[in-house]
């Protein structure tokens, strides 16, 4: 079963050398343990750009989809048996990056 | 057999055999749905069965079985309508219906997953009243003041959380057990509460099925968790309310006050386990174990329970108990059976001034009301009495409740 962890960011701050440091610790001990699938960190949400081609003509948006104090800045996609192990897992994860994450099954 | 005595033994089934054949049924299909609406399918069965067919000498075996042939019915139609092959292959691989002491394990699997800290508190409630207490979805509702329909969502909601998510179902691990324990503890006292003081028109005052159901499984959570301290507490403070259950409703379907209540007819073998728990806790506090929350309300009942007459009570010590758990936990219900207390030690005015300063936050609580009218009962402020009774008794939703404070009311000059 995987899981997206979404890290949610509430201010413009990039992540700082100690966090990096603490995200690169935490993501080899989630590959060591075979919860590792994939993580990314996001460039700010004002460098978005939404595309609707659902009609004619495609057209492109200048921003994010969703204007809001907090964002997406990061994720990882992690294998577990069940939420109890993604929910360990994303707790050490939020130490780690020092945010606010959320936890979603994938289907 | 009358047709009382059929309904008595389904009620008696009911009360015995949904929490096993819900825990059975989710153990064997992995799925809480499932689970849910065959064993409610089964004891519909029953009521339609029973009366005609004579109560089988197993009622517990026949409700399972029927359950578990009510599943497999469902998931054979699923499984036919979205031809796939994984609910069928469920069937085969679901463990069979296990011998009576690993159902009574699969009992407590059921409480965990119900209380998960992944749902919310109200969901975790409202979840662990449905599936493991068998509560109907209108009496959850009524118990929490929220729309049955609302309710309906809630408890659908959780359910495909819990399969979506994959919520385990099963006891944590010894490491993470105390924190999923306290979650536990505060689910089990509400369905205890809800017992003790039960809240449809049409269920009995106080529903001893509800309070043993909640004893049981906090014994049982004991058993797993010997050092905890507010698992000692909690079943104490069961165990010392249980006790007066009995001398709490009269002959007549009214509630009795602790004040007015025949203590001879308290059971002895219950307070007696409850003190001894107590003392065991004092011990530990005096050792320096800071208290919980169940631990000091506990001490409060042992408080109680000690005195052989209302009068004998050592109402300083509860207030001191009380003052202790306001630090604690700051709640506007916890100021208010504080001030019950104060009015015992410093007179109803000083505790109608206390109750006053609750009204913002507690002036659609019964209990509030019915607090208001004793005190400015006891004043001789008869007038403003009667309108507090009769708040109180518009919002009360216990029939022993509401049958003596209409009485209390009636009496006022």
């Amino acid at each position: 079963m995987q899981y997206l962890v979404s890290v949610i960011n509430d201010t413009a701050d990039l992540a700082t050398p100690d966090e990096m440091a603490a995200i690169d610790a935490f993501n080899d001990g989630l590959i060591a343990q075979g919860h590792w699938v994939f993580a990314a960190g996001l460039a700010a949400p004002s460098t978005a750009t939404v595309i609707d081609n659902r009609g004619e003509e495609a057209i492109f948006a200048d921003g994010p989809f969703l204007e809001s104090k907090e964002y997406l800045a990061g994720f990882w996609i992690m294998e577990a048996a069940d939420l109890d192990v993604a929910l360990k897992l994303a707790a050490q994860g939020s130490k780690a990056c020092n945010r606010k994450v959320e936890v979603r099954p994938i289907l | 057999m009358s047709r009382a005595d059929v309904r008595a033994a389904i009620t008696e089934a009911h009360r015995e055999e949904w929490a096993r054949v819900v825990a059975s049924l989710t153990r064997r299909f992995g799925d809480l749905d499932i689970a849910e609406e065959a064993a409610a399918e089964a004891f519909a069965a029953a009521v339609e069965r029973w009366p005609a067919d004579g109560v089988p000498p197993n009622p517990g075996g026949w409700l399972t079985t029927t359950a578990h042939r009510k599943a497999i019915d469902r998931i054979r139609r699923e499984s036919k309508r979205d031809d796939k092959q994984k609910a069928a292959q469920l069937l085969d691989e679901g463990d069979p219906p296990g011998p009576p002491d690993a159902i009574d394990d699969e009992r407590l699997r059921l409480i965990f997953t119900c209380c998960h800290p992944a749902l919310a508190m109200e969901t975790r409630v409202a979840l662990t009243l449905r599936m493991v207490g068998g509560l109907t979805v209108p009496e959850i509702a009524r118990a929490f003041l929220v729309q049955e329909a609302a309710m309906g969502r809630r408890i659908t909601r959780a359910k495909a959380k819990i399969k979506a998510a994959r919520i385990p179902y099963r006891v944590p691990s010894a490491q993470d057990l105390p924190e999923r324990v306290a979650g536990v503890l505060a689910v089990l006292y509400l369905v205890f509460n809800e017992g003790y003081l039960a809240t449809g028109p049409a269920t009995d005052p106080v529903r001893h099925d509800l309070t043993a159901e909640a004893i049981r499984l906090t014994r049982l959570i004991r058993e797993l968790m010997p050092d905890d301290g507010e698992v000692a507490g909690l079943l104490a403070l069961m165990l010392l309310t249980e006790a007066r259950r009995t001398a709490r409703v009269s002959a007549t379907g009214e509630l009795v006050t602790l004040g007015e209540q025949d203590r001879r007819a308290w059971d002895p073998a219950l307070v007696a386990e409850g003190q001894r728990l107590v003392r065991e806790r004092l011990a530990a506090a005096a050792a320096g174990v800071a208290p919980g929350r169940y631990q000091i309300l506990a001490a409060i009942n042992a408080v109680h329970t000690s005195a052989r007459d209302i009068r004998d009570t050592d109402w300083s010590q509860v207030v001191a108990l009380y003052d202790q758990l306001v630090r604690l936990d700051p709640s506007p219900i916890i100021a208010l059976n504080r001030a019950i207390a104060v009015a015992e030690l410093d007179g109803p005015e000083v505790a109608l001034a206390a109750v006053d300063r609750l009204e913002d936050r507690l002036a659609g609580y019964h209990a509030y009301h019915a607090t208001r009218a004793d005190l400015l009962r006891r004043l001789g402020r008869s007038q403003q009495a009667r309108v507090a009774y009769d708040t109180a008794i518009e919002l009360a939703g216990n029939t022993a409740e509401i049958a003596y404070l209409t009485r209390r009311r009636d009496q006022l000059g």
